[in-house]
């Protein structure tokens, strides 16, 4: 493969040097909100708004910036400060706004606005809601951190800052039992895939001296032997940790634990898909490892087919789009896995699921509202006259998604198929066989809730969510179905320097992979409509067969975890306890017994008061004390 | 010789300890914070003083047959163990403000024995001569066994025993490494001297120097703590009260990691070379037996020490790898873990004082009722679990990247305590701070954090976040000692094979 020109950034002048305050602004509303929660309990929620706002505003600004700048100076480096150096590494804190972080600035501010506007009404009856906003400014600082920085250590900060704002807003209801333990899952599985994160970051260190993008950028050439491999794989571990990549997908379902905006912004619009971020930001290494490539397009493939199959099979509305999302994220790190022709495609679909699905979530939300909260699609049926602006908007989400034609996922989506048909047939058609399950399960979801007769349970009087949740459905709904076709003959040429340049080898136009495609959505839908349409839904889930119980079973994965993982720490945490216990101090326990024995004499002097040991010993110290001092000095 | 800053330094808080064994009924407590304040602000004068480039050594004669001097001198890292020092006392004072015990055991005497500690670790870490070393590593024991003896829980005075018996343990063996080191130095340099400078600087031969490190390095495994001689640490303070913990912990063990580079390779870098391996693999298991042990813990207080067991362990792992990074990344971590500690002790020294039980099954849903204590205990854990943005984590990722430079599949393994960290700290907060309010918890926990209990943790949580973000100032003071050490064990930091052209 070409080694790819290495484009160096520019110093920061005029608006590019306050780039900081993307991130400052949210950091400071997360602060004055958790801190000073007396004094903020009303205002808090609005000033959250707020300040994210202001990011959003500097975001666009920057953006048509960038727009106006000639190809050359569209990376802009703006330098901070140092954060240490010791021995010869020295880690600066600075930012990089290019043509990849902006667009991901654009997404997080810009959707990540519309979740808080939507949140002053979902959230509008909580009691703590001021702590909710505070969290989710806390996330917005993180992720942005996480995407602007120009060194991976400050991106690992960022990245286990959002994981941390991922926990506390799953664990957000933490009076319940499930929703602390899937936060305290959420970490922990993160935590696995940080600990690539650490020894990818460990190992440029010790390879490059540095571990800034541009000194990482410009040594992979001089990588020897299996190192590239190694950053690689390491790297995807963290991948996989954060985007809920197979092996370490199981806490993502779980994890829609958390008020349903949370689901939207950090589990399905913004923090989930930072593995693809962090794959396609690092294309230095994988362009230069092909087994790294093929692990990543592995992982991706099991993982878009995993999720799909979840998705078929629960009840719950925000499983099934969890399911979705793990599946989605599928094709995009099945897109960065090819490699250069797969990159901006995978970035690509990253920004056009960010808004389709995000409007999903919050359609989801908005259906809850409606129904007191429940989330089982066993108790919805005939909702789309009950709440028709949710319906309506949901259904772009819905048609974005499947890959109906000109909207959003259809551009986005069409080009992975066919750039995985590019990699291999075997994974084109995996590729294909998933756009096809995904049509089918967003039938399904389509027809349990808005379809059919009303399944409804007693006391439940379905209703409109206020304009405070609907405007932003309706932004997102526009966005499901124009950013596609807006976007589709401009990213790749945008993205090109930031992400690898290559000759366009897919069709920006249908193709006969395109036309296929479309074929098995149809396909798709119809076995959905087939299934779910025709007859009506039974409140209650009937047994299945044993590929929907492997489904409701997320596949086994926390079966898999709790015999090869969680057991046997367990287990070893007993055997040290115990060990301690029984073992070293059993020993220690017999040497002392056996001076014991030698010393019943001495046992007069244990009175047991621990004054009189006091005495002895302060006498003990004299008398050493004065022979120290005064037998010596003679 | 210009004015004894050091000396005054060290003894103001003894000064301080005999001011309160004189009958000052109420005002105990007040004159103990004030003397450790003041300290504080004499530790702060150092600090300018030294970084104004003064030199602060002291050295007079003290026992000449012996070659022993009073000699106190301060290095980077010394200087980053008496401000840690300097800064825990006041705090841990504060915390304990309200300390009761039986008959003699009164805040005064807490006090009194709280300086009393201050003062010998302060001389500990200032000593520049290996006899006033000795005496003054072993002189902290004492008040430090009052300290558990005194005040906590049922069985304190066998605690306080088993901290007594394997610290005796060390330091016997300390003393006869420590005699030892006379009859070489004396046979050796001719006159003999105790003198840390002079001792360096002989050549000592191989077998000599192995078995005189070795006597030295048993004391400071037991002190550190690591594994297998740790068990008296999880039983101390188990028994002892948070702020006794928070001082063995955060300080006196640290004696054991700073001696490791001051004394085992100040003296004896070949020794220190040879014993590496075994280091080495002594410093994972601890890393991997504490954090497991911290998940299987059923007390909160067995629980935050061996969170320590298995920091020790990446302490004494940097020490040993030899890279500049990880060297200056143990004696920073020595300092955050200080701070980590003590959020960790003190934070749920409060959960404790209001619940009266430190069983974690005794909690649940703490933090509905009580959001400022829980949101504390939170932070503190976050710390303790490395969290970047936590000075905590610059210092364990230097360990971890160090060591990687030369060993990446010992890096490897010691990771995995990143992940059992993160097990062991949400695992224990889950369990005492979420789920529903129960019947005892509601009871129990009627008031948040007070304004002096705010006092206590907001500083030196402050602390730790002001340097995870900005740990420069640190970094830079302690990095000359890391320098120093790899230059005393002639090792160079392996060099970046692939570094590019910009």
């Amino acid at each position: 493969m070409m080694p790819l020109e290495i484009v160096d950034p520019v110093a920061a002048t005029g608006l590019f040097s306050y780039a900081w305050l993307m991130i400052a602004l949210p950091a400071l509303g997360a602060f004055v909100l958790l801190a000073f929660g007396r004094f903020v309990e009303k205002s808090g929620p609005y000033l959250a708004v707020a300040t994210i706002t202001g990011s959003f505003v500097i975001a666009v600004a920057l953006f048509v910036q960038l727009l106006g700048s000639p190809v050359e100076d569209r990376a802009v480096g703006v330098h901070l400060y140092t954060w240490f150096a010791t021995g010869s590494w020295q880690i600066d804190v600075g930012l990089l706004v290019d043509q990849l972080s902006i667009l991901f600035a654009l997404l997080i501010t810009g959707v990540g606005g519309l979740i808080h506007v939507y949140s002053l009404g979902y959230m509008a009856h909580d009691e703590r809601k001021r702590r909710f906003f505070g969290y989710l400014n806390l996330f917005v600082a993180a992720m942005l951190t996480l995407v602007l920085a120009d060194n991976y250590l400050v991106l690992f900060v960022g990245w286990e800052g959002v994981g941390l704002a991922s926990y506390l807003l799953i664990g957000f209801w933490q009076h319940k039992p499930s929703a602390a333990a899937a936060a305290k899952k959420a970490f922990v599985m993160n935590r696995v895939g940080d600990l690539g994160m650490v020894l990818a970051i460990s190992t440029m260190l010790a390879q490059f001296g540095s571990s800034a993008f541009v000194d990482v950028n410009h040594g992979a050439a001089n990588l020897a032997g299996p190192w590239p491999m190694v950053i690689g794989l390491l790297l995807l571990l963290g991948a996989c940790g954060k985007s809920a990549q197979v092996p370490l997908q199981a806490w993502l379902l779980d994890a829609m634990e958390g008020p349903t905006p949370v689901s939207a912004l950090i589990h399905a619009a913004t923090m989930v898909t930072a593995g693809v971020y962090l794959v396609v930001r690092s294309h230095a290494i994988f362009d230069l490892s092909p087994e790294a490539r093929l692990a990543v397009v592995i992982v991706g493939t099991v993982t878009l087919l995993a999720g799909a199959w979840i998705g078929c099979s629960k009840d719950d509305i925000k499983k099934v789009l969890a399911g979705s999302t793990m599946s989605q994220i599928g094709y995009m790190m099945l897109a960065a896995g090819i490699g250069p022709a797969g990159y901006a495609f995978a970035i690509f679909h990253l920004l056009t699921h960010g808004a389709f699905k995000a409007n999903m979530f919050l359609g989801a939300g908005s259906v809850m509202h409606g129904m007191n909260d429940d989330v089982d699609m066993r108790h919805y049926g005939g909702l789309w006259k009950y709440l028709p602006l949710t319906f309506w908007t949901f259904a772009c989400g819905y048609l974005a998604i499947i890959g109906f034609p000109l909207t959003s996922g259809y551009f986005s989506k069409d080009h992975i198929i066919e750039a995985a048909f590019g990699q291999s047939a075997l994974v084109g058609s995996l590729a294909l066989l998933g756009a096809g399950v995904t049509a089918f399960y967003m039938t399904r979801l389509m027809l349990m809730t808005f379809g059919g007769g009303k399944r409804w349970l007693d006391g439940v009087h379905p209703h409109e969510s206020p304009a405070v949740m609907t405007v932003p459905l309706v932004v997102l709904a526009v966005l499901s179905i124009g950013a596609g076709a807006v976007m589709n003959w401009w990213i790749q040429d945008w993205l090109e320097p930031a992400a690898g340049n290559h000759p366009h080898e897919v069709e920006l136009l249908p193709t006969p992979i395109g036309w296929l495609t479309l074929l098995v959505v149809a396909a798709g839908i119809a076995i959905g409509w087939l299934v779910f349409g025709r007859k009506p839904v039974p409140s209650v889930a009937p047994a299945g067969n044993a590929i929907t119980v492997a489904g409701r079973n997320e596949l086994y994965g926390n079966a898999v975890n709790n015999t090869l993982v969680v057991q046997p720490v367990l287990a070893l945490s007993s055997a040290t306890v115990t060990n301690d216990a029984k073992g070293i101090d059993g020993f220690v326990h017999l040497f002392t017994t056996a001076i014991a024995g030698f010393s019943v004499e001495g046992r007069k002097a244990q009175t047991g008061y621990v004054r009189s040991y006091a005495v002895t010993m302060v006498l003990g110290v004299l008398v050493v004390g004065a022979v120290l001092i005064l037998g010596l000095a003679a | 010789m210009t004015f004894p800053w050091l000396s005054l330094l060290g003894l103001l808080p003894l000064l301080g300890a005999l001011v309160l064994a004189l009958p000052v009924r109420g005002a105990a407590r007040p004159i103990g914070l004030a003397f450790s304040l003041t300290t504080l602000v004499l530790a702060a004068v150092v600090t300018v003083l030294y970084q104004g480039g003064t030199d602060l050594s002291e050295r007079l004669p003290w026992i000449p047959a012996f070659g022993a001097y009073w000699a106190l001198g301060l290095d980077g890292m010394g200087l980053a163990m008496v401000l840690l020092t300097a800064v825990l006392t006041p705090i841990v004072l504060i915390a304990e403000w309200n300390i009761t015990g039986k008959g003699r055991w009164n805040a005064q005497a807490y006090f009194a024995m709280v300086l009393a500690l201050q003062g010998t670790a302060l001389l500990t870490f200032l000593a520049g001569d290996v006899l006033l070393f000795y005496v003054f590593f072993e002189a902290t024991l004492i008040p430090m066994y009052f300290l558990i003896g005194g005040f906590g829980g049922e069985h304190r005075r066998a605690a306080a025993l088993k901290f007594l018996m394997f610290n005796l343990v060390g330091g016997f063996i300390l003393l006869a490494a420590v005699i030892g080191l006379f009859a070489t130095s004396a046979s050796l340099g001719g006159t003999p001297s105790y003198l840390l400078t002079d001792l360096a600087g002989l050549a000592i031969p191989t077998d000599t120097a192995r078995w005189l490190m070795v006597g030295f390095l048993i004391a400071f495994i037991i002190k550190a703590p690591m594994v297998p001689v740790h068990t008296w640490l999880p039983f101390a303070a188990e028994q002892a009260t948070p702020g006794s913990s928070t001082l063995m912990v955060g300080i006196l063990d640290k004696i054991g990691t700073f001696a490791m580079i001051k004394f085992c390779i100040g003296l004896f870098p070949e020794a220190s070379a040879w014993v590496a391996p075994f280091m080495i693999v002594l410093a994972l298991i601890s890393i991997i037996y504490g954090a497991a042990a911290a998940i299987a813990s059923k007390n909160l207080l067995r629980l935050v020490s061996y969170t320590s067991v298995s920091h020790f362990g990446f302490m004494v792992l940097g020490i040993y790898i030899f890279t500049t990074q990880s060297i200056n990344g143990t004696i920073f971590f020595m300092v955050n873990h200080g701070f980590s500690t003590a959020a960790l002790f003190l934070a749920v020294g409060f959960l404790i004082k209001r619940r009266g039980s430190a069983d974690i099954s005794d909690f649940g849903g703490v933090e509905k009722v009580t959001p400022v204590l829980a949101g504390s205990v939170l932070l503190a854990v976050l710390s303790a679990i490395s969290l970047p943005g936590m000075s905590t984590f610059v210092s364990e990722f230097l360990v971890i990247a160090g060591t990687w430079s030369r060993e990446p599949g010992v890096a490897a393994v010691a990771a995995l305590g990143i992940v059992l960290a993160a097990t062991y700290g949400l695992l224990m907060y889950q369990r005492t701070m979420t789920g529903p309010v129960t019947e005892a918890t509601a009871t129990h926990f009627t008031r948040d954090l007070d304004v002096r209990e705010r006092g206590v943790l907001i500083p030196i949580i402050g602390l730790i976040l002001v340097f995870g973000f900005l740990p420069a100032p640190l970094v830079n003071l302690v990095e000359p000692t890391a320098k120093a050490t790899m230059q005393r064990m002639q090792v160079a930091d392996p060099v970046a094979p692939a570094k590019g052209e910009k």
